[in-house]
């Protein structure tokens, strides 16, 4: 029988001890998610990034955020290096305390990244870089690099989606029989090319020559010369890096050959102003654009990222907008922040973004925390710049626009 | 059929050069300056002719001309900021002086293409060209563009040597880069002759950046390479000397050319610089150099 004294001593202690756990439970509920953006801000494809992250954060917040804690932001611009964003990503985690890590367009960048993803135990996803690396590494090393994501569609997805496009609108409807693969030297472009020499035989384009550039290149006077005389139907591009100039040079020497293909800087709204015009006719592949309903969600948030920057997302930007949401997603479902349990979560995501339906490989799986791509997934789509404007010409069911060329241009129309 | 490619192509890009490099050589040959924000300036003018063009609204003529005068302003800028002050300084030892020059310019230039790429974006910029369409020159489809390029570039070249030679300033500046003392002597004030041929050269400069929009494309990146091949061309005709860099743009244009045409694009550049330091070895003072 305890005395009355201590008993009294024993509740006082229990309700102190009560009243600590309370406000420690009320101060975690306030603390923000933090979320790192690493990207290239003075690139425009890496501009929207930052951007975007933050309109969705925006957006999660003012609808009360997860679970009552708030998103928040903390962007680092890796001016395009390698080892800025390694300085970036671990001053992140050390001293800023993120929980999650969103990070830059260039393949050579998000590869210096993701072992220290896995030597910081810190979940990373990319929206922008496409090498295959970077899904191989986490297939083969899985329980080192499982915190690295791939929130883009990977060279090889990037391949298939271009031959599928090109089958339909090239093939079939143009009776196109050949092509020359003219793609940038980059990390990036060793398994697209690898891609595009696998599938565009299958859909009936034999290939002529292959191209790889110096992304230094400025001249292209040369190279054009020399497609011109192994008269393609088609250039199959892969370009990123570069873009305006090569297209700008296409149009002033009047190159009677049709581009189709990965052109980076084409996906940007600001390319028919920084071609002035020339962009005229390029055909390109994305993930989504100004107008065009992906899904219900691409075209609030391309309207909304306009209303608020003046232009409109980056192919990264509208992955980027996604990312956020389904971290916060992953974070709600986990009921933490915590490293291993996010990635558990981030295995199981089904979110409909603005580029289509989200879901990653598993373990098993060649592209590893890749992105699935197929019909009901992600399929990408091929656009083409006419006056001013990125009009979708496939797939044929968000198509709002038929393909038009300039006059130098000598494709047959259907 | 090549090489008449090879030749068409070539002029063009060759008297891009040679304009480029004139007024980096004359302002060396009167003050001694190697103005390493060269690359730098020519990419300024560039991107405000494609930002007149984009944000401003005016036509092409006026956007070029607007390119040009930005270009004229930075170079101004070049040398009452960062020139000027380092070579009237008393803290800096006169042996030195050129040394500070050189590194205060390198930074200079490399301070205006940061700012390029924070408030224009490192993408490539186009400007707006004068004339379009294309010529069929002998079987070879040309850009109208490029025999603009070219026509204008000489036409530049041309009116710099009426003023060098014709008129009495431009004979005091021929003059200050045989012997600036003896021009001093004559009555002459040699800083407003530096003013001048900061003028002569910002106006080069600018029609060369604002040609290169047009022809080829720049982008912030572009500052180093420009500065670079500026700087191959004026050692490799002698340093100061006008004539020599005249014919090394020539040269130094077709060794590009041929290498894009003949071996690989990627290594358009590799030649030229071999060129460069067999030169120094074999002929330190260039093909005309006067030293």
């Amino acid at each position: 029988m305890m005395r009355p004294s201590s008993i009294r001593r024993v509740l006082l202690g229990g309700a102190a001890a009560l009243a600590s756990l309370v406000t420690l439970t009320q101060a975690q509920a306030a603390d923000p998610i933090k979320i790192a953006v690493i990207a290239e801000a003075q690139a425009i494809a890496g501009a929207s990034i930052p951007q975007a992250a933050q309109l969705a954060a925006d957006e999660i917040n003012a609808k009360g955020g997860v679970d009552g804690r708030q998103i928040q932001i903390i962007s680092y611009d890796n001016k395009s290096s390698a080892t800025d964003s390694v300085r970036a990503f671990q001053r992140a985690v050390s001293d800023d305390k993120v929980n999650a890590v969103i990070a830059s367009y260039i393949s050579e960048v998000v590869l210096a990244l993701e072992p220290w993803a896995a030597r910081l135990k810190t979940v990373m996803i990319t929206p922008g870089a496409a090498s295959n690396e970077i899904t191989k590494a986490v297939h083969n090393d899985y329980e080192k690099n499982k915190y690295t994501f791939h929130g883009y569609l990977t060279s090889a997805e990037l391949a298939m989606s271009v031959c599928d496009g090109a089958k339909d609108i090239l093939v079939n409807d143009r009776k196109m029989k050949t092509a020359v693969i003219f793609s940038e030297d980059a990390a990036w472009t060793t398994p697209l090319d690898a891609g595009y020499k696998e599938c565009l035989p299958k859909i009936g384009l034999q290939i002529l020559d292959h191209i790889r550039m110096s992304p230094d290149t400025t001249d292209f006077t040369p190279i054009y010369n020399k497609i011109e005389g192994e008269k393609p139907d088609v250039m199959i591009t892969g370009i990123s890096h570069i873009g305006v100039q090569p297209t700008v040079q296409w149009k002033n020497q009047q190159v009677p050959i049709p581009m189709l293909g990965i052109s980076s800087q084409a996906t940007n709204s600001t390319f028919w102003k920084d071609t002035n015009g020339a962009a005229d006719g390029v055909l390109f592949q994305s993930v989504s654009g100004p107008g065009i309903a992906m899904t219900s969600k691409s075209v609030p948030f391309a309207d909304a990222f306009n209303k608020k920057y003046g232009n409109f997302p980056s192919y990264a930007g509208y992955t980027a907008y996604d990312e956020v949401y389904y971290i916060a997603d992953a974070v709600k479902r986990a009921g933490s922040t915590d490293s291993d349990k996010l990635v558990a979560a981030l295995e199981k995501t089904d979110w409909e973004g603005t580029i289509g339906r989200i879901q990653f490989y598993g373990k098993e799986d060649q592209f590893t925390h890749g992105l699935k791509y197929g019909k009901g997934l992600i399929t990408g789509m091929i656009s083409q710049w006419q006056d001013g404007k990125q009009v979708a010409v496939w797939p044929p069911e968000i198509a709002n626009g038929k393909i038009r060329f300039p006059s130098f241009i000598k494709a047959q129309n259907p | 059929m090549l090489a008449l490619q090879i030749l068409v192509d070539g002029f063009a890009i060759s008297a891009l050069y040679a304009l480029g490099a004139t007024g980096f050589t004359l302002i060396f040959g009167v003050s001694g300056v190697l103005n390493l924000s060269h690359g730098a300036l020519m990419v300024l003018g560039a991107v405000a002719a494609w930002a007149a063009t984009n944000e401003l609204h005016v036509g092409a003529y006026l956007a070029a001309l607007f390119g040009i005068a930005v270009t004229l302003i930075g170079a101004f800028a070049t040398y009452f900021v960062v020139v000027r002050p380092l070579q009237t300084s008393r803290a800096i030892p006169k042996e030195e002086t050129e040394i500070f020059v050189l590194t205060g310019t390198l930074l200079w230039g490399i301070m205006i293409q940061e700012l390029i790429a924070y408030f224009f974006t490192d993408n490539a910029k186009t400007v707006l060209p004068v004339v379009e369409g294309v010529v069929n020159i002998l079987g070879v489809r040309t850009p109208q563009n490029e025999i603009f390029t070219a026509i204008i570039c000489w036409v530049g070249i041309g009116v710099l040597w009426l003023i060098v030679n014709k008129t009495r300033s431009g004979k005091a500046v021929l003059a200050a880069s045989m012997n600036p003392r003896g021009v001093t002597l004559l009555g002459f004030e040699l800083s407003r002759i530096y003013i001048a041929i900061w003028a002569i050269y910002g106006v080069l400069a600018g029609i060369a950046g604002v040609l290169l929009g047009m022809f080829l494309g720049v982008s912030s990146y572009s500052a180093g390479p420009l500065t670079g091949s500026a700087f191959s061309i004026v050692v490799l005709g002698g340093l100061g000397s006008v004539s020599g860099s005249l014919v090394a743009a020539y040269v130094v244009g077709y060794l590009e050319t041929v290498t894009a045409y003949m071996i690989n694009p990627a290594y358009r550049f590799i030649p030229a610089l071999l060129l460069l330091v067999v030169v120094m070895y074999v002929r330190p003072q260039g093909l005309f150099g006067r030293r």
